[in-house]
């Protein structure tokens, strides 16, 4: 079975409109479940950071979600919630806990003890000091995080189709069930290539995110 | 919604020249330790004074300053600030009124220096305008240009620049005390030196109370109204203006303190007034001179870098009031003058 380029092409102009919403529902999806993630990795890293029991065993549980295989976890999903958006933003969720939550933990805890030092010194709270030094400080740490778990979930999404859940996991999975067929390889060629590109352009977003969101003092 | 500050914390922060400090009976007793880290700590402090704690490295010197802005708690004892007892007050309150600076200076590397100037003020919730307005008055204070370094990150201060904004950040909300940890500790020694001389000259102007850590004999002499010598368990051995302990160090633990040299660390202490000066015509042929302002260890330096026998005395005018050789020097200390301390009024 050979790639036929023109089919390819012609393939892409008819189903263009198709390729563009999958691929905006895919953004979506991951863009959503990065937010989620976002609010609860900061926080819990925030009520955690300073206390050796609750933090080793918030890692280590995020570790663990990280490594139950995508499909099961989202078939773990359906009697639960169903199928559609809601499982694949819970799942998108669990498996970007982990690097956003070990970020903000290390970066929190990376600030210099001078630094902890002279903020209560001149009388911060403890929480001034959080708020004001140390998540300001740990922010582009914070951010890398983030960009991991958005590689992360770009890639886990795709299989989201499997609990008919949004994006170009749709294309891959219509391709791979109808193998053989006219159209089989152009569905999954353009479905992983759209994965891929998603994935380099979010990835260079976040760059630019981590530069113009973190402060100058801080750039190397 | 902030708390309505103690009124406490208020009477203190009312004061900005210059509060009395009291620390009676201090201990400080950490867990599973064998002995304490500070024993049986008692001293008073007069408003405006300048006072060095000097011992060797874990002494508990550091840790006696830092009872007294509530860093760190003591297991018994009291202290006071202007009569008020510090440890009834808020600790992030009080510290809002108590300058600190730390040998590593924590500037915090996402501020600009005007930002990091303006922590403590943010915390009282000034205005915009009174921030900005100290933020410039201190700068220049300190010697560096507002328009210049205001909007900078630390990073882009060299470490004695640095060290000016930490002194700065520490006197943003004009704290009557201020504690101040080894601040000049890791700059090299010509911006240590110049350090010293410009805090020596603002503290003239500002008259704070203040408790200067070092582990440097010289400094404590070159700074410092009393001394505070510390041993183990910052028991004090020797607690005196500088020319008294080094003219009369109180047991040999103060001595081997003290060091050698002794004789050459009183000049430090000693204007050039105070010696019998020769006539100005003993120093003909020297383009180096001396002015009446220097300590005797200046010219003292003077003469043996140039091998000169005399040098020229100069007033503030430029002329020549007379001569200055070793022999005069010596006669200063052979005689028992009484030596100035450094900070004496001029």
């Amino acid at each position: 079975m050979n790639l036929d380029l023109n089919g390819l092409l012609t393939f892409w102009a008819r189903r263009w409109d198709d390729i563009l919403e999958l691929l905006g529902e895919h953004l979506t999806v991951v863009a959503v479940a990065l937010a989620l993630a976002m609010v609860i990795g900061v926080g819990v890293g925030m009520l955690v950071w300073d206390k050796p029991f609750p933090r080793s065993t918030v890692i280590a549980a995020a570790g663990v979600a990280l490594t139950i295989p995508s499909l099961a976890l989202l078939a773990l999903l359906i009697p639960v919630v169903g199928l559609g958006w809601t499982p694949t933003v819970i799942a998108l969720v669990m498996y970007s806990l982990l690097p956003i939550v070990r970020n903000t933990v290390v970066g929190l805890r990376e600030v210099p003890p001078a630094i902890m030092e002279s903020a209560l010194g001149m009388g911060m709270t403890p929480f001034t000091v959080l708020l004001r030094v140390q998540l300001p400080m740990a922010w582009p740490i914070i951010l890398t995080g983030v960009r991991v778990a958005a590689q992360l979930t770009i890639g886990v999404a795709a299989i989201a189709a499997y609990v008919a859940g949004p994006g170009l996991g749709q294309f891959i999975f219509q391709g791979l069930s109808s193998l053989g067929s006219k159209n089989a390889l152009n569905f999954a060629v353009t479905g992983t290539l759209g994965v891929v590109i998603l994935a380099l352009v979010v990835d260079a977003a976040f760059v630019a995110i981590t530069r113009s969101t973190t402060s100058r003092g801080l750039r190397a | 919604m902030p708390k309505q500050p103690n009124t406490a914390v208020l009477q203190i922060a009312g004061k900005t020249s210059g509060a009395l400090i009291e620390l009676d009976h201090v201990t400080k007793q950490y867990p599973n330790q064998p002995v304490a880290a500070v024993q049986d700590f008692s001293m008073t402090v007069q408003p405006g004074e300048l006072i060095m704690f000097v011992g060797p490295s874990g002494c508990g010197k550091t840790t006696t300053m830092k009872i007294i802005n509530r860093n760190t708690a003591p297991t018994s004892g009291s202290i006071s600030i202007d009569g008020r007892d510090v440890l009834s007050l808020n600790p992030s309150e009080l510290r809002r009124h108590i300058g600190y600076v730390i040998q590593q200076i924590g500037l915090f590397p996402h501020m600009t220096i005007a930002e990091n100037i303006g922590v403590v003020p943010k915390l009282l919730n000034w205005s915009k305008e009174k921030t900005n307005d100290r933020v410039h008055e201190l700068l220049t204070t300190v010697g560096l240009e507002p328009g210049d370094f205001a909007h900078r990150y630390p990073k882009q201060l060299s470490g004695g620049q640095q060290q000016r904004v930490g002194v700065a950040r520490a006197l943003a909300a004009d704290p009557p005390v201020m504690l101040m940890d080894e601040p000049f500790g890791a700059t090299d020694p010509i911006t240590r030196e110049k350090l010293q001389a410009e805090f020596l000259r603002l503290q003239a102007s500002i008259g704070k109370t203040i408790i200067f850590v070092t582990h440097d004999f010289d400094e404590a002499v070159r700074l410092g109204d009393r001394i505070a010598v510390l041993s183990n368990r910052s028991q004090i051995e020797q607690f005196d203006t500088p020319a008294n302990i080094l003219t009369n160090p109180a047991n040999e633990y103060v001595s081997s303190f003290i060091g050698l040299g002794t004789a050459i660390k009183r000049l430090v202490l000693i204007p050039v007034t105070e010696a019998r000066l020769g006539p100005a015509s003993a120093a003909a042929g020297g383009t180096t001179t001396i002015r009446t302002t220097d300590s005797l260890r200046d010219a003292l330096d003077a003469l043996v870098l140039t091998g000169l026998p005399a040098l020229a005395v100069l007033d503030e005018q430029n002329r020549a009031v007379g001569s200055i050789s070793v022999d005069q020097i010596s006669a200063v200390l052979g005689t028992e003058v009484p030596v100035l301390a450094p900070t004496a009024e001029v």
